[in-house]
């Protein structure tokens, strides 16, 4: 048989094994280097926030790796072996992961934000001049009124969207079975589940449908942004808080807290600000634009994310699931 | 002989290893729970609406891409070598920005009139979009080497074009036809990011096979996920069987 | 003048159309009437060939060019030069450069081997070969982090080595490799049994090597099958987005393709610079073609001379 092409074949064999002991040792290096994987959302926050660092004492010479994507999917990269110093995801079960794992301190929750970097409410986005006349949850249910939000098995987003409006539902005295009859009316409204917020956005902006469910950050941002839309903060709405986390050890893991402390101090917190987030702590300059709902409550209060996912999320018996069911059985035929 | 053993190691460090570990999680719970994953309600529903576009779309890939090929090789027409150099772009172009594209141009706003995201019509157009290739480039270079001898040959003998086409064009044809909706057939199963946006994803009505499994990844439920992966594999191997039998006996014949 | 000679001109050239001519005027008289139909049947075939191309793929590439030129030239060369969209640029280059060759080596070894080979079990290989486009990208992602991922089969075995596969550039390699695997074998085949074995024989009779067989006779024969083949294979392996996004890790100027930046783009709706990476991939699958068309012209000029 064609000796050459053994050859050929054999050499390119070669080249890539000897990529693959380049790619493992670039990781190495002088100067402190921090590699961040994070949710995609607050990207462009980061963008900002790492130069600002740099500018520090502690910051100077700390140079960066920077990962985005989907919250869920990042955290399993993570607990597959990409390499993090920082994480900072959309929901806390996605730092549980890499606890569980042993990647992340058991107790990485245990400070005075308890572990959480950034905080935000879920919104409802509807078209300039809120044509629909969208003022609260009740407003979605109504007949003709077209709502998107991402599907809640792809996205993070989507479940603190289902649990803004189940929760609020509890919050104006219902039981929990009304609630759950809500959430159904709501799914029956809903004509579009993107894999991602981002997503829906697209869809959005594209011209479908009248409300979108959405983070306040991400509503704040495209209107920056010139889109043309409003936001509407719904009486009784969910406090999003978005985990943060140092991996490993050494010296990179030290820079990775330092960077994390610079994030969660007023200068840090100020620029999530700015951008559309609300502080964690107290004290943070520009904080004040953001009105606090009356009706306003935290996962916690609703069991908190592990009682949630298995209530609401699991594949097989949650509700959600159960409720994508009945709706699909009886608009399928 | 080494030729031969490397062929098998590339194969197996890119195809079986990968489909081995897949089939193994498939059935990490056993048959049962393979079997409760697979009859879902809502993934059966994703399957049938995968398999059924699938099928669609290879017909009138088989129908189209003969005749684009045909006008490619045989037709002469100002701007043919432009025409020719596009047919590749669906496979170069990220399939996001095909999805964004359609959008734009088959969604609410669309200058062309025509509006159909959200709709199972999406899932047909974006599947004909990202497989528009296979068909034209597999029939293309046979056209090519095609003798037109033997089609001068019958029509001197009296042979109407139509019998031409289906007694001399066509069976030769026939083994690049059936290859392209073969492989049409299998990017169409699991074709993933250009359904994304223009088909909503709604459970039930327009979620596709490959949304599905995304979703169950995504969801931790890695079993479920390999389960419909799995099923949707063994679809396309069997349409693949059946297309690779067909020929085989065709050939024959023709022989 | 042989078919495969004609071939090598016609793809962007006149040659099809001088056969088409060359038939016509070589029919007898009587047959001016059916020239006319056949002449009709043309039209009509490109009109519906052009229809649906117009419909299906002009518009949509139209629509690409349009948004990203929309605002004038000089936005798009800002998001082209970039150091993120240059870095992207680079890696998708190199990922193509080492993944293209691999597989079409193995293609066209494999194309031989069904086509020409006798051995039990040869349906079954064939079906192989395809069910990489079987299985949705992310899938191909998640199986290989199952094989070569930290808590994969053999991640104890690389992370030994010191070998690190999944996130880093490897990793990234056999995905673009896997989905683009089938093609060079697919294109190949069919042209292949168009071919036949007689040169081939009369070539081995006459005391030619089998080395010597498959470059003079069998590689020339099957030249268009492989040149379709590796400009398919090169598309797909620039434009591959699911499977390399999960193997990657998505780190930025380090694991980040075109595609990965088109997305990171969109996710951020900095439109101009998702469309202006995705007319460089289209451009890239351009240059492609034109690349293999012409070398495979230089080729047919050498061994005539």
């Amino acid at each position: 048989m064609p000796k050459r092409t053994a050859a050929i074949a054999l050499s390119l064999l070669a080249a890539t094994l000897g990529l693959a002991a380049c790619g493992s040792s670039s990781g190495g290096g002088g100067g402190k280097h921090i590699a961040l994987v994070a949710y995609s959302t607050p990207q462009s926050v980061f963008e900002k926030l790492i130069p600002a660092f740099e500018a520090t004492s502690e910051g100077k010479g700390v140079s960066f790796s920077q990962s985005f994507g989907p919250s869920g999917e990042q955290s399993r990269s993570v607990a597959n072996g990409l390499h993090a110093d920082v994480v900072n995801f959309s929901l806390e079960p996605d730092v549980e992961r890499l606890a569980k794992a042993g990647l992340v301190s058991p107790t990485w929750n245990q400070n005075a934000t308890h572990g959480f970097l950034t905080n935000s409410v879920a919104v409802i986005i509807v078209r300039k001049g809120n044509p629909k006349r969208i003022t609260g949850w009740s407003d979605l249910v109504k007949p003709g009124v077209q709502v998107l939000t991402p599907n809640p098995f792809t996205s993070g987003g989507a479940r603190w969207n289902v649990m803004a409006a189940y929760g609020a539902q509890l919050k104006e005295g219902k039981s929990p079975a009304q609630a759950q009859a809500y959430l159904t009316a709501l799914f029956h409204n809903v004509v579009s589940q993107d894999s991602s917020a981002r997503n829906s956005l697209q869809t959005f902006l594209a011209g479908r449908g009248d409300a979108l469910i959405d983070y306040e950050d991400e509503a704040i941002s495209d209107q920056k942004k010139g889109a043309a839309i409003e936001y509407v903060i719904p009486k009784d709405t969910i406090l999003i808080q978005n985990p943060v986390a140092v991996l490993g050890k050494g010296s990179s893991a030290e820079a990775a807290k330092s960077f994390v402390d610079y994030m969660l101090s007023p200068a840090g917190q100020a620029i999530w600000a700015a951008k559309g987030y609300r502080p964690v702590i107290s004290g943070v300059p520009g904080a004040s634009k953001f009105p606090t709902p009356p009706g306003l409550f935290t996962i916690d209060s609703l069991g908190g994310w592990k009682a949630v996912t298995k209530q609401f999320f699991e594949p097989e018996t949650g509700i959600v699931t159960k409720i994508e069911q009945s709706l699909g059985v009886s608009t399928a035929k | 002989m080494l030729g031969k053993g490397l062929l098998g190691i590339y194969l197996t460090v890119l195809v079986l290893l990968p489909i081995a570990a897949l089939l193994a999680k498939s059935s990490t719970g056993g048959l049962n729970a393979f079997w409760r994953e697979i009859s879902n309600p809502e993934a059966v529903a994703a399957i049938k609406l995968t398999l059924i576009a699938s099928v669609i779309v290879v017909v009138i890939n088989a129908v189209f891409g003969t005749i684009i090929a045909w006008v490619l090789v045989r037709d002469e027409f100002p701007g043919k070598s432009v025409v020719n150099a596009l047919i590749d772009l669906p496979f170069a172009l990220p399939t996001i920005v095909a999805g964004v594209v359609l959008l734009a141009l088959y969604g609410k706003d669309s200058p062309l009139g025509i509006d159909v995201a959200f709709t199972r019509a999406a899932v047909g157009l974006a599947l004909l979009f990202v497989t528009l290739p296979f068909v034209v480039r597999s029939v293309q270079p046979v056209l090519l080497e095609l003798d037109l001898a033997m089609e001068e040959a019958a029509a001197s003998l009296g042979a109407s074009p139509a019998t031409v086409l289906r007694r001399i064009v066509l069976p030769t044809l026939a083994p690049a036809i059936i290859s392209g909706v073969a492989l049409s057939f299998a990017r169409a199963v699991g074709e993933f990011g250009s359904l994304v946006l223009i088909t909503g994803n709604l459970p039930f009505k327009t979620e596709a096979g490959s949304v599905y499994i995304f979703g169950q990844i995504q969801n931790e439920n890695l079993a479920a996920a390999a389960a419909v992966s799995v099923v949707l594999l063994f679809a396309a191997l069997l349409v693949l069987a059946l297309l690779t039998f067909f020929l085989r006996r065709r050939s024959r014949h023709v022989l | 003048m042989s078919s495969s000679d004609a071939g090598a001109l016609s793809i962007p050239g006149p040659a099809g159309a001088a056969r088409v001519s060359d038939r016509g005027s070589a029919g007898a008289p009587p047959a001016a009437a059916g020239a006319r139909a056949s002449r009709r049947r043309q039209l009509g075939a490109r009109v519906i060939a052009l229809g649906y191309l117009a419909l299906l793929l002009l518009a949509p590439v139209a629509m690409i060019f349009y948004r990203t030129f929309e605002h004038g030239i000089s936005p798009v060369i800002n998001a082209a030069t970039t150091p993120s969209a240059t870095h992207a640029f680079w890696l998708s280059l190199e990922i193509v450069a080492i993944a293209v060759p691999l597989n079409t080596a193995f293609g066209i070894g494999m194309a031989l081997l069904l086509e020409r080979g006798r051995f039990w079990g040869k349906s079954i290989l064939g079906v192989m070969i395809d069910l990489p486009f079987a299985i949705s990208p992310v899938v191909v992602g998640l199986s290989l982090v199952l094989v070569y991922g930290k808590t994969g089969w053999l991640g104890d075995w690389l992370a030994e080595q010191g070998i690190s596969v999944i996130f880093s550039v490897p990793g990234m390699v056999i995905a673009t490799a896997v989905v683009s695997l089938p093609f060079v074998v697919r294109e190949t085949m069919p042209v292949l049994r168009e071919l036949g074995v007689d040169a081939e024989q009369a070539a081995e009779t006459l005391g030619a090597s089998p080395w010597q067989t498959f470059w003079r006779i069998t590689l020339p024969g099957i030249r268009w099958g492989v040149v379709y083949g590796v400009v398919l294979t090169t598309a797909r392996a620039l434009g591959e987005f699911g499977a390399v996004s999960i193997v990657s890790g998505r780190i930025e100027e380090q694991t980040q393709t075109l595609p990965l930046f088109v997305q990171d783009r969109f996710e951020n709706f900095d439109s101009t610079g998702a469309y202006t990476a995705a007319v460089v991939l289209a451009l890239l699958a351009l240059a492609t073609l034109l690349a293999m068309n012409l070398l495979t012209r230089l080729t047919r000029r050498k061994t005539e001379a």
